[in-house]
């Protein structure tokens, strides 16, 4: 028998793993077996050859539209690039005092942010295996600073249980793991594992045990120095003849499991939330700023698109003035990458098949709102020794994350006063602008009680009241994935999409950089073999 | 015997039965929406409210506005003020259930009773006078209609 046929050849055994369990378990175990990185992006793409005189016409400024634009015209070819906002970069958009802000239903706001203050309303954070933003930030000279995801000082708040008080993240994280540590040990202990672990292992298990869980030499988890060492102390080391440092009292098992504040553990546990977190030093729109900069001869703003009509010779796009729905004007072009919000571009005239056109209605946009709240000095650093980080809460909320740069210094600060989606996401939402910093100033006082004296003025932005997103990203379930992806991506005639909604990294930057990467390779390599 | 269950058909069966969730999925950036929990640090991903009016203000205001007059931007909210198309209770039931454009699918945010009290209220406001009931058990109906 031929040698060869006996043995599962590695490509058959990644389609069979890919077949049974998805391409997720695939990629894992491509990971494992060192054949895939954590991120796909390969490097500063190369697209040569395009004929002289293709154009293509770009629709939406925000990162997908900014890195087809620049790759597109770098590979040559003639590009327009039409945005809807007066401004570029979509999403990653940063709010500052003087800005004015008005949603969908008339509402206008005006940050009152002092100067060097801010708000990221959409993205906020760039994991560090995004390289696809690092390789974008450093090849346009934007500076970057840490993102503090993980804050032991920060608070972990159950509005019901332990009388409303915030317990620091480091106290529930070292209480949590404790005691799971002391139950496995008892059981290790009573030969319950027998079965499950081999007899040298188990103790090696029990002095992991013991080091991971911070037990003392009973493998008890108890107030004392161990556990101190771990949660911090209720009376803390001081030198000369200052107190003795005292442990504080653990919280009980059934408290972090009743009150749910375990569930907020995790978050910085995630492979996109892992450190190290990075954010562009002064705001979000730095990165997509510096790249429209240099596409600016190419860029009209202030373009709502209105139809995209294709035949065998070219793509017309109409649009109007934003501000004023008047002035139809037309962009043509041979090819079309169109990176408009599924929420809007499935209302508009768009000729694509129908397949596509099932995908666009299709897909829901998730929820999220934002409120930036500057306060007359950082009590949160001066008073509760939190410098950047988020607290975690489950009132409506959801969320206060201090700002992660100017720490230690005296004077006003702004930090993120809500990050909610889902149902309580949705309620803030229907609000007005002012009625949400209301919420989030009454809310937050519950945590912080010194937001009732030291809060100034604040701005939120509801995404599904963005006129230009109209939701904040989109919310694919496996059954939507499997109907209407490839529909959506795959090259439509003259017109291909591209956004963040068309990856697997929604509402990551990442995602619409992929996205747009991807599609305009297929793009050039099919113009490229007419 | 019992018969050992092939893990292709068992994941297939299962993606059957997971209802689609209108929320982030896991990794996206946003607050994950995503516990059984009526309230937790993870968000509640099922409304609260029962009745159509506090529905109405807790939902569908952050689109079509509190006066129902809807919005106009890159896309468009339409006004649900004076509207025939809510003259028969299918059309918008099966909106709110399953999405659609820009309308987001609240299948599994609301449930039978939910959908019914909120179309009813939209219905019998805002100018639109359509009284007759929307009944829950078609609406259940509806939604086992994909």
């Amino acid at each position: 028998m031929d040698k060869g046929a006996s043995i599962l050849k590695r490509r058959d055994l990644f389609r069979m793993i890919g077949a049974v369990a998805g391409s997720s378990a695939m990629y894992q175990t491509m990971t494992s077996l060192g054949l895939a990185a954590d991120s796909q992006y390969t490097g500063p793409i190369k697209l040569q050859g395009a004929p002289k005189g293709t154009k293509v016409v770009v629709l939406g400024a925000g990162w997908a539209g900014l890195v087809s634009a620049l790759e597109l015209r770098n590979a040559g070819y003639a590009v327009e690039l039409l945005e809807y906002n007066n401004r570029v970069g979509g999403r990653a958009w940063t709010i500052r005092g003087g800005d004015t802000i008005t949603e969908l239903g008339g509402e206008t706001q005006k940050c009152g942010f002092d100067p060097g203050l801010y708000l990221n309303p959409g993205p906020w954070r760039i994991p560090y295996h995004h390289r696809g933003y690092l390789d974008y930030a450093k090849r346009f000279g934007v500076s970057l600073e840490p993102f503090i995801m993980v804050n032991y000082n920060a608070y972990v708040h159950s509005d019901a249980y332990f009388g409303g008080k915030p317990q620091r993240f480091r106290e529930v994280q070292a209480d949590f793991q404790g005691h799971v540590a002391e139950l496995l040990a008892r059981t290790a202990r009573q030969d319950k594992l027998d079965q499950a672990v081999g007899k040298d292992d188990q103790e090696t298990l029990l002095e992991a045990l013991k080091e991971w869980g911070a037990l003392d030499r009973n493998y008890a988890y108890v107030a004392g120095h161990d556990s101190a060492e771990r949660r911090g102390y209720a009376v803390n080391k001081g030198g000369g003849l200052m107190p003795d440092p005292v442990g504080g009292q653990p919280i009980a098992l059934t408290d972090l499991l009743q009150s749910d504040v375990w569930r907020a553990l995790t978050f910085g546990q995630t492979h996109q939330w892992q450190s190290t977190i990075f954010q562009p030093v002064g705001g979000m729109d730095s990165t997509p700023k510096a790249i429209g900069k240099t596409l600016a001869d190419i860029t009209t703003l202030n373009a709502k698109v209105t139809a995209i009509h294709q035949d065998e010779k070219g793509v017309t796009v109409s649009y109007v003035d934003a501000r004023t729905g008047k002035d139809q004007r037309q962009a043509k072009g041979d090819w079309c990458v169109c990176t408009l919000p599924l929420t809007v571009l499935s209302q508009l005239d768009v000729q694509v098949g129908a397949e596509m056109k099932a995908g666009m209605n299709a897909l829901s946009y998730f929820t999220a709102v934002k409120t930036g709240l500057q306060f007359k000095r950082r009590f949160w650093e001066e008073d509760d020794h939190i410098y950047g980080g988020i607290t975690f809460t489950d009132l409506p909320i959801r969320q206060i994350a201090y700002p992660n740069f100017g720490y230690n210094k005296p004077g006003k600060g702004v930090l993120l006063g809500t990050f909610a989606g889902g149902a309580p996401g949705f309620e803030l939402a229907a609000l007005s602008a002012a009625d949400r910093v209301k919420a989030a100033v009454e809310q937050g006082a519950r945590i912080h009680p010194q937001y009732k004296a030291e809060f100034e003025t604040g701005v939120s932005v509801s995404w599904h009241r963005s006129p230009t997103t109209m939701g904040c990203a989109a919310a694919w379930t496996p059954e939507l994935r499997a109907k209407h992806y490839r529909n959506l991506a795959e090259l439509n005639g003259r017109v291909i999409l591209a956004g963040d909604h068309l990856s697997n990294l929604v509402a990551w930057q990442e995602g619409a950089i992929l996205s747009a990467l991807d599609a305009i390779s297929r793009l050039h390599h099919r113009v490229v073999a007419a | 015997m019992t018969k050992a269950i092939c893990p292709a058909l068992l994941l297939a069966v299962t993606a059957l039965l997971a209802l689609p969730a209108p929320g982030p999925a896991r990794g996206d950036e946003a607050p994950p929406a995503a516990s059984t929990r009526h309230a937790n640090l993870l968000g509640y991903t099922q409304f609260p409210q029962r009745d159509g009016e506090a529905l109405f203000k807790s939902v569908c205001a952050a689109c079509h506005m509190p006066d129902g007059k809807g919005g106009k931007g890159a896309g468009y909210y339409p006004a649900l003020a004076n509207d025939t198309n809510l003259a028969a209770w299918g059309y918008p039931v099966t909106l709110v259930m399953n999405g659609s454009k820009g309308m987001p699918a609240f299948r599994t945010m609301m449930d039978d009773a939910q959908i019914a009290a909120v179309v009813t209220y939209v219905r019998t406001h805002f100018g639109n006078a359509y009284t007759d009931d929307v009944p829950v058990e078609e609406v259940a109906a509806l939604r086992k209609t994909p």
